[in-house]
């Protein structure tokens, strides 16, 4: 094989690449890159999960994801890649949809938080929750916690008058149309592909309050 | 139960349940976040370490030298194994590449060593302190390169014999008055399932269970045994819930062997999960293809000559995409031939992903039929039905058991307004070209045995217990609505426990086998205990009905629950066939419509509308199938559109490997879409005369997807995926 046409230095590829790169694949033999302080500093942080105060010291580097996940026993937040790519992880923060993968627990002080368990449970479904179980919106369900933030968040954001990237103008209020919806939910990857389902468990939400 | 004559009337054609578009069972879990997934067992596994796996920065060669001390020195840290210190590990029989490399690597991200710390974030930070020194060697990674050093692969592999003739292919070709010679690439593809491989592992004394996300428990029980080298019995699968597979998970990977190595090492259990970024390069994927399809025919449509020939890589001891199968089957024409073959390549893995063989295979065949009609200057739909076959080409004594490939076209047609398509380049609405496209699928219908345990108590509640998974499929729904008719009950009188090894083995989740299978599984359970339920009642087995929670014989009926009065009544069989696969050619067909709007200035391409008319036996849960062939159709829509795994053909791996390289399509991307159901019930198949659709949804899609784009800008693209870098300079000019 040819490697002149492009011979990579290691710091060229530590400096070009996504963390994950030089975290998993760089030899780090030479050590020309120097070596970070790895060790771990607590902070405590509280914030209201899903209606109820929660207290914890973790460990800095803990998502806000992982927070949930592995400190509060809420799984039902997903982590698909963990790096802001596919919105498995999204909750809705302060009335907000974020990632929570992109965020870590200590910036979130003071915060409230609602998670797809606190949206509603198996006896006590929320409306977004019953259309998507009703129109067969999900089927592994693994994106579908994620998918159901989103959903319940965009109908939020559009009857707020946020814009979109489709929307015709910045300033007219936005309307609920598939085309809307679609674009919003673009953020959360659904690989079983029940893009189209989704659509319609979200129209119906739409227009049960319409 | 040995199923080996056509099925005859039985309990399930009552279809009070089955046949019923019935909402998921396990809906309100998985929309309320309480399904457990694999990484997520704090339900059996309290206060587990957590491991991170280390992978190869080559793609060839061997580890030098590996330097643990920063990594083990860090805190938290419990343990760290590598190929020195995990002991003798054997390749699992489904592995091509060894799960735990070093010192020999055979793939980039092949895993070299797995740590174990108290927490997440000790464990990733320990792993970037690792220092492998590497003697890299020389790889081959280029299929086009290495096209003419690809060989027969061995004779009766998984995809069947490598090569096929009958009649005089050269001969026939020859003397066709219109002829088709075409080659069409298809590219690596990643399945890129929402749920990161995971697995959480937990050792018992010598007994080790791993709560892990596997599509087929049963072959992966014994995949891990072998490759730990324990017996079989003191492993533990349990999968009740699976976040996608699509065939990536149908076999053991990394994340189960090294939280089994993890937690042996450290003495506690271990979660673990691949990182996303890992994935694509240390699990499966789908091999690219290059295929050369050649068709000749007579002026008036017929195909007298069909050759399809299929080139793939895979590392050494691996096996080919079998692309070229379908050719074999879906159209008449008497001289054919298929020949498939394999090239060595030195990137990762490549294995079966949804629909192996037809996806890539119909996304060039059905090209080749477009372009062929059009030299015949026949409808593409006309065409397909001039060469519709009812019978094994190959073998015309052997019938098709069904065949309504014909009927899906043109009843799709019909719905999809065909009529309305024009020539190639010919209709504009503004900015857009606008083009209609078909496509056909087939995919075979494969008999599984499959075993089930139903159990029945005194409240007349019927629990269904067997290893199949539901990798969102809808099993947890049809296994509850097949006990449900079977018992006379409703379905919500129905529990069922799925993905447990303990439970009796069943099917498994692959090429689109689950819900025949697993049903008529659950069917053979049932009649066993339908038998013993008449017998504890005292009734005649012969003269009993069961329905609305009761059992009738004669003027008498008792509530089933009753049966159970004196305790639980427990029944387990295995469906096993006879020889009908053989007799009868047993497929599933489907017609794909798309409609594509392209920018004429930008060359965007827009999918504006689909449709699939499917003809696959009796469909279970109409509900469940509908979302199978939509996401099947979706997946099909970025297999002709974005998905590739770039290769970096010096450096030997898969460049975009995460969701923001290697592009999966979103909810932007997908318009409302159309599924019809033939009605369909094939006796010849199962007693519950149903088939698959779960694969045969992405079969033909994407060459549907190319042929309207064709259809809209008169640009034929032959490379997969269709980007618009490949016709953009060939557009009209922009007025």
């Amino acid at each position: 094989m040819d490697f002149d046409e492009f011979t990579p230095s290691r710091r060229g590829v530590i400096v070009g690449g996504a963390v994950t790169v030089a975290v998993t694949t760089v030899p780090a033999v030479e050590a020309q890159v120097p070596r970070k302080q790895t060790m771990a500093h607590i902070e405590k942080v509280a914030f209201e999960v899903n209606g109820k105060r929660r207290e914890l010291a973790l460990d800095t580097r803990t998502t806000l994801l992982d927070a949930l996940r592995e400190h509060l026993d809420l799984t039902g937040t997903k982590k698909g890649c963990d790096h802001g790519q596919c919105g498995a992880c999204t909750v809705i923060v302060d009335g907000r949809r974020i990632n929570s993968c992109l965020t870590l627990a200590v910036m979130h002080e003071g915060d409230s938080i609602t998670t797809i368990e606190g949206l509603g449970t198996p006896e006590k479904l929320h409306p977004m929750q019953a259309a998507f179980i009703r129109h067969d919106g999900y089927q592994c369900g693994y994106c579908t916690p994620g998918q159901i933030c989103s959903a319940v968040s965009v109908l939020d954001e559009i009857r707020r008058g946020i814009p979109s990237h489709v929307s015709a103008s910045l300033t007219d209020q936005p309307q609920i149309t598939n085309f809307e919806m679609r674009e919003r939910m673009s953020g959360n990857i659904c690989r079983c592909g029940a893009y189209s389902n989704i659509a319609e468990a979200m129209a119906d939400v739409a227009g049960e309050k319409a | 139960m040995k199923f080996d004559t056509p099925a005859a009337k039985n309990p399930i054609d009552r279809l009070k349940v089955v046949g019923k578009a019935t909402d998921r069972i396990d809906g309100p879990l998985k929309t309320t976040g309480l399904a457990p997934y694999a990484y997520e067992r704090h339900d059996k596994v309290r206060n587990p370490a957590y491991g991170y796996v280390l992978g190869s920065a080559i793609a060839k060669g061997k580890i030098a030298a590996i330097d643990l001390a920063a990594a083990k020195a860090m805190p938290g840290v419990l343990a760290i194994v590598t190929a020195d210190t995990a002991g003798k590990l054997e390749k699992g029989q489904f592995n091509t590449a060894k799960l735990l490399g070093g010192p020999d690597i055979e793939h980039y991200h092949q895993a070299v060593a797995v740590i174990v710390a108290e927490t997440f974030e000790q464990a990733r930070a320990a792993a970037s302190l690792i220092t492998v020194n590497y003697a890299r060697a020389t790889g081959n990674f280029d299929l086009a390169a290495l096209k003419d050093t690809a060989v027969k692969p061995v004779a009766d592999g998984p995809g069947g014999k490598p090569d096929t003739a009958v009649g005089d292919f050269e001969k026939g070709f020859a003397a066709a008055p219109v002829k088709l010679d075409a080659l069409y690439t298809t590219p690596d593809q990643a399945h890129a399932m929402m749920e990161p491989h995971a697995t959480t592992a937990l050792w018992e004394g010598d007994k080790l269970t791993l709560y892990t996300a596997n599509q087929m428990i049963a072959w992966s029980k014994g995949d891990v045994a072998k490759t730990l080298g324990i017996a079989p019995e003191n492993v533990r699968l349990d999968s009740p819930y699976i976040g996608g597979g699509f065939g990536g998970k149908l076999f053991v990977r990394a994340d189960a062997i090294l939280a089994a190595l993890g937690a042996k090492a450290s003495g506690r259990p271990v979660k673990l999960a691949l990182t996303r970024p890992f994935m694509f390069n240390n699990t499966t994927h789908r091999p690219a293809t290059i295929q050369r399809i050649r068709i000749g025919a007579t002026k008036d449509g017929k195909i007298t000559a069909i050759g399809h020939e299929g080139w793939s890589g895979d590392l050494p001891g691996g096996g080919p995409e079998t692309a070229v199968n379908q050719t074999r089957l879906l159209y008449a024409g008497a001289d054919r031939m298929t020949k498939t073959r394999l090239a060595v390549l030195d990137l990762p893995e490549g294995n079966a992903m949804r629909a192996p063989g037809e996806a890539p295979g119909l996304m060039a065949l059905e090209i080749a039929m477009d372009e062929m009609a059009e030299k015949l200057g026949i409808d593409p739909i006309k065409f397909r039905a001039i060469n519709d076959t009812q019978v094994d080409p190959e073998k015309p004594e052997r019938k098709f058991s069904q065949r309504q490939l014909v009927k899906c076209l043109e009843l799709g047609a019909e719905k999809f307004g065909w009529d309305k398509r024009k020539g190639p380049g010919s209709v504009r609405e503004g900015r857009w070209l606008i083009g209609m496209g078909v496509g056909a699928g087939i995919r075979n219908n494969l008999l599984m045995k499959s075993g089930a345990r139903v159990r029945l108590n005194q409240a007349g509640i019927v629990t269904v217990e067997t290893d199949m998974t539901d990798i969102g499929t809808g099993t947890y729904t049809i296994l509850a609505q097949t006990a449900a008719e079977m018992m006379g009950i409703p379905i919500d009188k129905v529990v069922v426990t799925l993905g447990d090894s303990d439970l009796p083995a069943s099917a498994g989740s692959g090429g689109q086998w689950g819900a025949n299978n697993s049903t008529s599984g659950v069917y053979a359970a049932c009649m066993k205990l339908r038998e013993t339920v008449a017998q504890r009642l005292g009734f005649n087995t012969t003269e009993v009905d069961f329905a609305d929670g009761k059992v009738h014989s004669g003027n008498r009926s008792i509530a089933l629950g009753e049966a159970a009065r004196t305790g639980e009544i427990v029944a387990e069989d295995t469906i096993e066939y006879g020889d009908l696969d053989k007799k009868y050619q047993q497929s599933t067909f489907a017609g794909h419509f798309v409609e594509v709007a392209v920018d004429a200035a930008t060359g965007e391409t827009r999918i504006r509308r689909m449709l699939a008319v499917c003809a696959a036996g009796r469909i279970l849960n109409p509900k469940a199938a509908r979302s199978q062939v939509i996401g099947a159709m979706t997946m099909g829509v970025g297999a002709a559109m974005i998905e590739e795994l770039a290769v970096d053909k010096r450096f030997g791996f898969f460049v975009n490997h995460d969701l923001a390289g290697y592009e999966v399509p979103v909810h932007a991307d997908i318009p409302h879409q159309e599924v019809i159901f033939l009605e369909e019930e094939d006796p010849i198949s199962s007693p519950m005369k149903a088939k698959g659709v779960g694969e045969l949804g992405l079969c033909g899609v994407g060459a549907a997807v190319a042929n309207a784009i064709y259809n809209a800008t008169g640009i034929r693209v032959r490379d997969y995926p269709i980007t618009l870098d490949k016709y953009l300079d060939r557009l009209p000019p922009v007025a």
